[in-house]
């Protein structure tokens, strides 16, 4: 066993008498200070990570202002919400924020999976950093719909409806289980007091997940816009105050965008459905899930038989589990696989269109479309992933990290070496 | 030797399982907690006064917080749902057994499918294809005697029990 050595070198004696007993400093330090070494030549969509966990920090304080407002009763949920939208102080602001934060979290963290996609990161040595990642979207889908529960609006209710039939799909144990999770035969009080439980208890689950998250990240670092490993010290950088600062200035480029939704725009996102009580006799015309799920809605309703439909739609998102698997090509990045990029802008305009075509009404070409779409969605995982790593041909792959910008001045690849390095 | 191992292992194997058995018993309370509540359970039965009710009209009443659907049905209504042939019913039943009396349909206002209220109760809903009721959400067809005959739900409109008290009074439950 290793000896702990005696002291730690801190020059604040105060920081340095702490970190010897409880090295916390250390451990900042070697997570994103000095002592963490990244790649150079990270480009901007490397923000998005820190971004998420910055909305994540967001979304848990207004979320916990909103809960010392908030009735989970039925006879009370949406008149309580009513009120911190028109009495509680800054009341409209903080739900807002926390409305719109949701739907940011899921632009933040689809643009992180889009980024992985493109330049490969989910491949090994990363398969269970991207696994985990998978885990952290799965928990952040389930928060939101529990959340959206709460206001206890139209769309809430018959959301929660038709979300937790989906596991009467189950052969035999379908129905009790059913009536396990809503706590009675239909969406009521029982069923609003635990959802409202489970939805402040999965954000702290998140963050715990988003710990090993990192943990997985730190064992082999970043990957990087050109895909390869770094080869020596010449292809790092330290965290801070590189990428601290690149952060910060990702964030406060978000940060103005997010302001631009809550203070102008706060309902765009949302359904004007769910400013209607919940009535358990009357459904409305048309149920939407919030943008987020729609692609996965699309898919859902693309299948004209209950059971299949349900497992379309899980499978969807279970094949995320098993991509690094399903794609056996060594090279990462996409910049070094001229097939792969077509099918890679295609997946994400096939996402794009499942995305719009699940708020549509699902008759006629919509319906079509959103079959087409579902089938697209499968067949790329499925068949052309697989395909592509025995019919495509990559480019040549650069020595090292350092080795295009010192012998081509590309600035493409190089652009976030630092220039007028002290 | 060997007699000692075995004995050993039984005494492990005995831990562990009263361990597991222990544990099993621990969670199952926290577990079972979820389900309906005794409060929940106690199925309160309705009784609807139907006698109001023209031929053509249908009354929807709220029994264990689900729409129940009533519909007194029309001569035409009961020949066209007791004309269709069995086999091109996807949950195949006869007319006849899906009611106590020809004119009276009782069933469940909850779409098999994920759980919406059809439309088709009120005057001016569309009654979807096959002059029943029509899922506004998934588009599920139900005919005139609450059977599924196009979309995504796998079966017929649930009956829930009930009993003609009188001519004029049903009991739901």
């Amino acid at each position: 066993m290793k000896i702990s050595p005696p002291e730690s070198q801190f020059k604040n004696p105060i920081i340095n008498w702490i970190d010897t007993r409880l090295p916390i400093f250390t451990a900042m330090n070697e997570a994103v200070g000095t002592e963490h070494p990244t790649p150079k030549n990270l480009n901007y969509w490397w923000n998005f990570g820190s971004l998420a966990g910055v909305v994540l920090v967001i979304m848990i304080i207004t979320g916990i202002a909103l809960a010392m407002n908030y009735t989970a009763h039925v006879d009370h949920a949406f008149d309580s919400v009513e009120r911190i939208m028109r009495d509680v102080n800054g009341g409209w602001l903080i739900r807002y924020i926390h409305m719109n934060g949701a739907s940011f979290f899921f632009i933040v963290v689809y643009i992180h999976m889009a980024r992985n996609l493109y330049y490969g990161s989910y491949k090994a040595p990363r398969e269970l950093l991207w696994i985990l990642g998978v885990v952290i979207y799965l928990l952040m889908m389930a928060t939101a719909f529990l959340g959206y529960t709460l206001p206890w609006g139209q769309m809430s209710f018959w959301g929660a409806t038709v979300i937790t039939n989906f596991f009467s799909v189950i052969p035999f144990v379908g129905e009790p289980i059913v009536s396990w999770l809503l706590g009675g035969y239909t969406v009521d009080n029982p069923t609003l007091n635990r959802f409202y439980a489970l939805h402040y208890l999965l954000p702290f689950v998140i963050a715990g997940v988003i710990l090993l998250h990192i943990v997985a990240l730190h064992r082999f670092g970043s990957n990087n816009p050109l895909g390869i490993d770094v080869k020596n010290d010449k292809d790092m950088i330290p965290f801070h105050p590189y990428y601290t600062i690149k952060d910060f200035f990702g964030l406060s480029v978000f940060l103005a965008i997010f302001c631009v939704f809550v203070f102008f725009v706060p309902n765009l996102l949302g359904h004007p459905e769910n400013y209607v009580p919940a009535d358990p006799l009357s459904t409305p015309a048309h149920i939407v899930p919030e943008w987020y799920l729609s692609p996965f809605y699309a898919i859902l309703r693309a299948v004209p038989d209950k059971l299949l439909g349900v497992l379309a739609m899980f499978g969807a998102i279970g094949i995320l589990f098993i991509l690094p698997w399903l794609d056996r090509s060594p090279v990462r990045s996409a910049h070094f696989r001229p097939m792969y990029k077509v099918f890679y802008w295609l997946f994400i305009i096939n996402m794009l269109a499942l995305g719009y075509l699940g708020v549509q009404n699902p008759e006629g070409i919509y319906l079509i479309l959103g079959r087409a779409c579902t089938a697209w969605y499968f067949i790329h995982f499925l068949i052309i992933i697989p395909l592509l790593n025995v019919i495509e041909t990559p480019k040549a792959l650069p020595k090292s990290i350092s080795d295009p910008i010192f012998s081509s001045g590309s600035s493409e690849l190089g652009a976030t070496t630092p220039r007028g390095q002290k | 030797m060997s007699k000692d191992k075995s004995r050993r292992d039984f005494i492990v194997i005995a831990s562990y399982s009263m361990g597991a058995v222990g544990t099993g018993a621990a969670i199952w309370p926290i577990i079972d907690q979820m389900n309906p509540a005794a409060d929940t359970l106690a199925m309160s039965s309705t009784e609807v006064n139907i006698g109001a009710l023209e031929i053509g009209q249908a009354l929807t009443v709220k029994w264990r917080g689900k729409p129940v659907f009533i519909r007194r049905r029309t001569e035409t209504e009961i020949n066209d749902s007791r004309k269709v042939s069995l086999e091109i019913l996807r949950d195949p039943q006869a007319d006849e057994d899906r009611v106590q009396k020809d004119e009276w349909l009782v069933v469940m206002g909850v779409c098999t499918h994920l759980g919406c209220v059809p439309l088709g109760q009120k005057v001016g809903d569309g009654k979807g294809d096959y002059g029943g009721w029509f899922c506004p959400c998934h588009g599920s067809h139900y005919d005139a005697s609450g059977r599924i005959r196009k979309g995504p739900a796998p079966q017929n409109l649930e009956i829930p029990p009930y009993s003609f008290i009188s001519d004029n009074v049903l009991k739901i439950g």
